[in-house]
């Protein structure tokens, strides 16, 4: 236990010290790539809230990841062209600002959750997985087909968006908005995990007909778990568009729903900062074996093979062994 | 909108589903007796696919390249059920979508860097190509009705190996109860590697025969996969008549939905905004099926409790 | 009939073509321990999961403090009331045997949806779980993971988690099985006094135990209770001397 705090401390003290040198030797771009893994890191911190701690494995996380994308790529569009996305019943303008658009894009793949959760729920399993994954799939077409904000070839806008105080513009700026996001979401999820709620929805994961029968209902703390998770992975996605001022139907893709996973895999299910090391080993890899070879996905199929098949504590559980039960 | 027109429709919305059952039979059968989600279902598929535009590309033969795309998806099949998902089987699903989500990404830059990022092509065999006239003077493309009538026999097959063959009374009582196969001698593993290869080999099947219409890619089996996915959702996992009905009904709702719906705006809407409301409800109407069969029946139309 | 706080009529169930329960009924009244005997394959865990709620009967009904509660989940009659051992054990197996205590203080006091306290430093809930591991004997074991428990330990554990929901109604499918000469002797000293507290249908294959505990007797044979009574009734009944009691020779 003491030796995965310490992992733990490293690699959120290291996602820091990275950026940071890089700014001060000038390498705006490894500035981005470690904004790219707590984007990254945060998407899968949601996504593990339900897949780890409440066992749902969903394969639709990427609709939430979008969702959040477009929510900062259509209130940003209709800013920058000054028109308001809606007149009627009441004047509904867009925004350049950070904070509303996070709220907004944490309240629409909320929504989208809770939708998609009240219906899933109903199954489990193998059920559970196909049906995550469809859904995700009917956003990914919906997006390409509606024409409004640019269908397939997806939405660009001019300039990152504002945040009070600070000049995002500047890759250490935005960082360090990002690093912070994670961080408080981190601390929350903490908290959560131990908290009467978390109990229960462990619990739940474990031995579903126990939780029942101490009068619980499995199901509301699933749909709840399943709300959050998508929620934070929609902040993210919205982060993530605004780093890349572009968002396109390929957020709401399996392939992303996929990734989304492959970080939690990689750094160990269930545990909180699985993904932060995940998404930071998937970057590095993405970074280093796709500068040797085009077909680096091979390379990446093949590692992440090997950890389900030999590993099935991802990085974390190598480093810090096998978790053990405690209070 | 005329009477030909939906006849023809209909027609296409009938082959959709016969090839999402070839893809959807597989998943089911798998699913069914081994209790395993195969997420690179999709890339046995591809592969049927490539392994026949290779075939047909070398020696011109359409029928070679079609009992290529059977034996080379089954080979492969074979090997993974061999290599990989034989370690899974007392695992917990979300080993199995990662493991073979990994077998995804390994089979599709394989290909990628065997056969490069352009699409082949696969022609349609000349005694296939060309329309046909139907009743009510229905012009219908040929090969398009041939794949309709191949699909339902390799559907009546399937129902006549699994009800009358001894492998399929094997099938049956591994569906029902894992044990009891073990206690009639049959040789599970050995089962096991023959129906994997025989869901990857109609994969593939599906792969080939559709690669003569549309292009032969990498990443074409995916989107298909995941429609096989609802089909399963609808049909009820585990069992093949439901993959049936399941993969029809898909298959309408997507062509006829596709067709229909942004004609039914038209009546009250500007044709632009028609257009971009009918086809984007469309592109979702098989979910809202799977939506409303997962309401009434979770475990779907044909699943068990 | 108006002591009744647990009360079961005319409860059929099929599987296929078998008959788990055929027209089943009997009461639980305050006070008492009411033990449900029977061969294996009886039907008894097939009763007992209708009362609780995790089967649905093909006909007849549950009555609890003369309410109908045949409609209800699980989750329902748990809240009721109604207090469930299983006869083989369901806990959360990753956790510990505190934690799994804790888990069921939880729902007794409900509040579940709290996000930010941390739940193993709730005093109260703390105190209710290790009473409750203290009335069965596991206190001793409080941080062992439950995985680690023997199967006979798991049992007491479920009779722990069912204490801590203070139920008006303890169901107890064999919570004696794999305890052992010593720990049975206990359990039963302790069931003996908890019947003050909420009675107890219990099912049990230690017939020392039910002869000496048991209030009243009901026989379940092929789904169909052939008697119910005193201890002394069922002795002497013939029907059951017959049926079951046969070679077990009971004196
Ligand atoms: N879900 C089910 N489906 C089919 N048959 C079942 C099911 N549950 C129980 N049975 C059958 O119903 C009969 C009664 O089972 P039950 O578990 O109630 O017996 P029991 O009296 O508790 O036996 P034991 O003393 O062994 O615990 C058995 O023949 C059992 O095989
Ligand atoms: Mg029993």
């Amino acid at each position: 236990m003491q030796r995965e705090q310490l992992i733990n401390a490293t690699t959120l003290l290291a996602l820091l010290a990275v950026p940071l040198w890089a700014w001060y030797v000038d390498e705006p771009f490894t500035i981005t790539l470690a904004t790219k893994v707590a984007i990254f890191a945060l998407a899968g911190v949601g996504l593990n809230l339900a897949l780890g701690l409440g066992g749902l494995v969903s394969f639709g996380h990427a609709a939430f990841f979008g969702i959040g994308g477009y929510a900062m790529g259509i209130l940003a569009s209709h800013a920058q062209t000054y028109t308001p996305l809606a007149s009627w019943p009441f004047l509904l303008e867009g925004t350049k600002s950070m904070p509303v658009i996070w709220l907004v894009a944490m309240v629409m793949s909320g929504l989208a959750a809770l939708a998609v959760g009240a219906l899933s729920l109903r199954t489990t399993g193998v059920y559970f997985i196909m049906i995550t994954l469809a859904f995700g799939q009917m956003f990914f077409y919906f997006a390409i087909s509606w024409p409004a904000y640019g269908g397939e070839d997806g939405l660009s806008i001019y300039v990152r968006n504002g945040f009070p105080g600070l000049n995002t513009l500047d890759p250490i700026q935005f960082f360090m908005l990002c690093y912070v996001l994670l961080a408080v979401v981190l601390f929350f999820f903490a908290r959560l995990a131990k908290s009467p709620f978390g109990m229960a929805l462990n619990a739940a994961r474990q031995n579903d007909e126990r939780v029942q029968t101490v009068g619980i209902t499995p199901y509301r703390l699933r749909l709840v778990a399943f709300v959050i998770s998508g929620a934070v992975t929609g902040l993210a996605g919205a982060l993530f568009a605004d780093l890349n001022r572009f968002v396109s139907p390929t957020m709401l893709s399996w392939q992303t729903s996929g990734e989304i996973m492959v970080f939690i895999i990689l750094g160990g299910v269930g545990r909180l900062y699985g993904p932060v090391i995940g998404a930071g080993l998937f970057i590095m890899l993405e970074h280093f074996l796709g500068g040797l070879s085009e077909f680096w996905h091979v390379y990446l199929g093949v590692l992440l093979l090997l950890v389900v098949l030999f590993a099935r504590g991802g990085l974390i559980g190598l480093l810090a062994g096998k978790e053990v039960a405690h209070d | 909108m005329s009477l030909i027109l939906i006849i023809e429709q209909t027609l296409n919305g009938i082959q959709f589903g016969v090839m999402l059952f070839l893809m959807a039979a597989g998943l089911t059968l798998i699913f069914g007796v081994m209790g395993v989600i195969n997420l690179a279902h999709g890339s046995l598929y591809m592969i049927g696919a490539f392994a026949a535009a290779a075939v047909a590309g070398a020696t011109g033969s359409f029928l070679l390249a079609l009992a290529a795309s059977l034996v080379v998806a089954a080979i492969a099949g074979a090997l993974i059920e061999l290599t990989v998902m034989r370690r899974l089987y007392d695992r917990d699903h979300l080993d199995q979508v990662l493991a073979t989500f990994a077998l995804i990404l390994i089979f599709s830059e394989g290909t990628r860097w065997a056969f490069g990022s352009f699409p082949l092509f696969l022609d349609i065999p000349d005694a296939l190509s060309g329309p046909i006239t139907l009743p009510f003077g229905v012009q219908y493309p040929l090969y398009r009705l041939a794949i309709i009538g191949i699909g339902l026999v390799v559907a009546l097959g399937l129902f006549a190996l699994i009800s009358r063959t001894r492998i399929g009374m094997q099938i049956r009582a591994g569906e029902s109860d894992r044990e009891m196969i073990g206690a009639l001698g049959v040789n599970i593993s050995v089962l096991y590697t023959l129906v994997f290869a025989l869901g990857a080999a109609l994969a593939g099947f599906a792969g080939a025969l559709i690669g003569a219409i549309q292009s032969v890619q990498v990443g074409m089996g995916e989107p298909v996969l995941i429609l096989a996915f609802v089909v399963v959702v609808i049909g009820g996992i585990g069992s093949i008549k439901g993959a049936l009905v399941g993969a029809l009904l898909v298959g309408l709702t997507d062509t006829l939905g596709r067709f229909l719906l942004p004609s039914f705006f038209g009546l009250f809407m500007e044709p632009s905004s028609a257009m971009s409301v009918g086809s984007s409800l469309s592109s979702m109407s098989i979910y809202i099926l799977m939506a409303a069969v997962l309401l009434f029946k979770p475990t779907g139309l044909y699943g068990s409790a | 009939m108006t002591d009744a706080v647990l009360e079961i009529r005319n409860i059929s169930k099929s599987f296929g073509a078998l008959k788990a329960s055929n027209n089943v009924s009997l009461t639980l009244r305050a006070g008492e321990i009411h033990a449900l005997i029977g061969p294996n394959g009886a039907g008894k865990s097939t009763l007992i999961k209708q009362i609780a709620g995790n089967l649905r009967p093909d006909e007849g009904t549950v009555w609890f403090e003369g309410k109908n509660v045949t409609a209800l989940n699980t989750v329902a009659r748990a809240r009721l009331g109604l207090g469930r051992t299983f006869q083989i054990s369901s806990l959360a197996m990753d956790y510990t045997v505190l934690q799994n205590a804790v888990l069921g203080a939880l729902g007794k006091r409900g509040k579940v949806f709290r996000f930010f306290s941390p739940v193993m430093k709730d005093k109260k809930l703390l105190a209710a779980a290790n009473a409750a591991l203290a009335q069965v004997g596991l206190e001793e074991f409080a941080h062992y993971r439950t995985s680690d428990l023997s199967h006979g330990q798991r049992r007491q554990l479920e009779v722990a988690v069912a204490l801590t929901l203070a139920p008006k109604v303890f169901l107890m499918d064999e919570p004696m099985a794999g305890l052992g000469g010593e720990g049975s002797q206990r359990l039963m000293g302790f069931l003996d006094t908890l019947r003050q507290q909420a009675p107890i249908l219990l099912v049990e294959h230690d017939m020392d135990a039910v002869f000496a505990l048991a209030d009243r007797i009901s026989v379940l044979v092929y789904g169909s209770i052939i008697a119910t009574g005193t201890a002394d009734e069922i002795r002497n009944n013939p029907e059951v001397r017959a049926a079951y009691l046969g070679e077990e020779d009971a004196e």
